[in-house]
């Protein structure tokens, strides 16, 4: 369960947002500018806010009143950005060990296979980013971080930078995730269908406030 | 063709060690301080900016002679270093080693730090998010994407340590064998009688060095440059 109630001023942008969540897709619906990425960006450690919480089946990441801040390598939680990130010196397969080696995990050939298999990249192992296309990418990107075992996994528009024939081509991949995978995720989009598609749960983001958070419906509403 | 006397080639073997050394060790010190200038704020970070360019804009008679105050037998650090651990560099080739890197500093920080500077710091980002540590970060991500400039400051350091006259000289003076390079040599043959050959042999050793130099450069960065971009 992912519990978040923080403050965080953003030049004239205040954000202040609150939800629990039990889903195992909760969507972070919004317009752009809503406040989404710095939201996901606080859950993973990345940005720090001034003021509130932030747990983790019941383990504190952040609480600014206790001086808590959990480093963003120790909190086990994945990201998948917008524009993959993948390492350009590095081919897909060792993008895809990097995780496993700076966390010491043991060697999960297995494993490994099932990520490949689920995100269907096992004939792109030994190229470089380079020579991806964006959906490969962003896939590759996607297996990163399952390979490193996070307890929740944090997706920023993953499609967002793919033209619509690519982000037919991911969503699949994604719905296999979420119903594969059993890792918890945060989905961010701005996209009504793809919310619909993927959340079980949403939580609805306006300037910056949580407006509702709700089963699917309330993308109606 | 090149008729290199014996004394000739302990110059020219005394100035490619002197600017090896120099630039090896100068290259890990120059990566840690680069870095810092890239990536990190800190109380006195324009004055260390200054002090590691000063080599560069200071006449190098004076920074030989600062070492020289600092670092001779009754300087005072040279003193202690000398009497403590018995590290002496006053007219040794140490001396030389350590003169030319002190001189040759800006040159390798300045890539080095430009290209920590272009390193994205998004990829450091996701490097953290995947359970890398800060030091973790710098050693997989930060420096190998670094890499073709690190290359370029060490080769830019390289050349400017073998071409390295004033700060040497004042520092540990010509003595042939010990800490006499190949600039000092073509210094002491123009003022010889009849040296003007033995000179220019000198002269002509010191061009193909510094052009194998570039050359070398170009050709590893352009490799190290190729394995970023994943050709």
């Amino acid at each position: 369960m992912l519990r978040v109630d923080v403050a965080k001023q953003l030049g004239e942008f205040t954000l202040e947002a609150s939800f629990e969540s039990q889903g195992r897709v909760t969507g972070l619906f919004g317009a752009s500018g809503a406040g989404k990425t710095s939201l996901v960006n606080m859950i993973a450690g990345l940005l720090r806010p001034d003021r509130g919480t932030i747990a983790i089946d019941g383990e504190t990441l952040d609480d600014t009143a206790k001086g808590i801040h959990v480093p963003v390598y120790r909190r086990r939680i994945g990201y998948v950005f917008q524009d993959a990130r993948l390492f350009p010196h590095l081919d897909v397969r060792q993008n895809l060990d990097y995780g496993r080696r700076m966390n010491h995990l043991a060697d999960d050939d297995a494993q490994r296979q099932r990520v490949t298999e689920l995100l269907d990249i096992g004939h792109l192992l030994d190229r470089r980013p380079g020579k991806l296309s964006g959906g490969e990418r962003q896939r590759v990107a996607l297996g990163r971080a399952l390979l490193s075992k996070p307890r929740l996994l944090l997706l920023d528009e993953p499609l967002g930078a793919l033209d619509e024939g690519r982000r037919a081509e991911i969503l699949p991949y994604l719905m296999r995730l979420r119903d594969e995978a059993r890792v918890p995720m945060v989905y961010v989009s701005h996209d009504a269908a793809e919310m619909r598609q993927l959340a079980t749960q949403i939580v609805l983001l306006k300037g910056g406030r949580v407006t509702s958070v709700g089963g699917v419906k309330v993308l109606t509403g | 063709m090149l008729d290199i006397t014996p004394t000739e080639w302990t110059a020219i073997l005394l100035s490619l060690r002197v600017a090896s050394v120099a630039t090896l060790i100068a290259t890990p010190i120059g990566i840690g301080l680069a870095w810092l200038l890239a990536r990190r704020d800190f109380w006195g970070k324009s004055l260390l900016d200054a002090l590691v360019h000063l080599p560069l804009v200071l006449p190098p008679v004076v920074t030989g002679y600062l070492l020289l105050l600092a670092l001779g037998r009754r300087g005072f650090l040279g003193e202690f270093l000398a009497d403590h651990l018995g590290i002496v560099f006053a007219f040794r080739w140490t001396g030389a080693a350590l003169a030319c890197g002190v001189m040759s500093f800006p040159l390798l920080v300045r890539p080095i730090r430009l290209s920590i500077e272009a390193v994205d710091q998004k990829l450091e980002q996701a490097a953290e998010t995947l359970g890398a540590m800060p030091w973790q970060v710098f050693f997989t991500v930060t420096l190998p994407l670094a890499l073709p400039g690190v290359l370029a400051g060490m080769v830019l350091g390289f050349a400017k340590a073998i071409g390295e006259f004033g700060a040497t000289i004042t520092f540990v003076s010509n003595i042939p064998g010990e800490t006499q390079t190949i600039s000092s040599a073509i210094y002491s043959l123009i003022q010889t009688p009849d040296g003007d050959t033995a000179a220019l042999r000198l002269v002509v050793v010191s061009i193909v060095i510094a052009v194998a130099a570039l050359i070398g450069a170009e050709w590893f960065s352009r490799r190290a440059t190729q394995r970023l971009h994943g050709n």
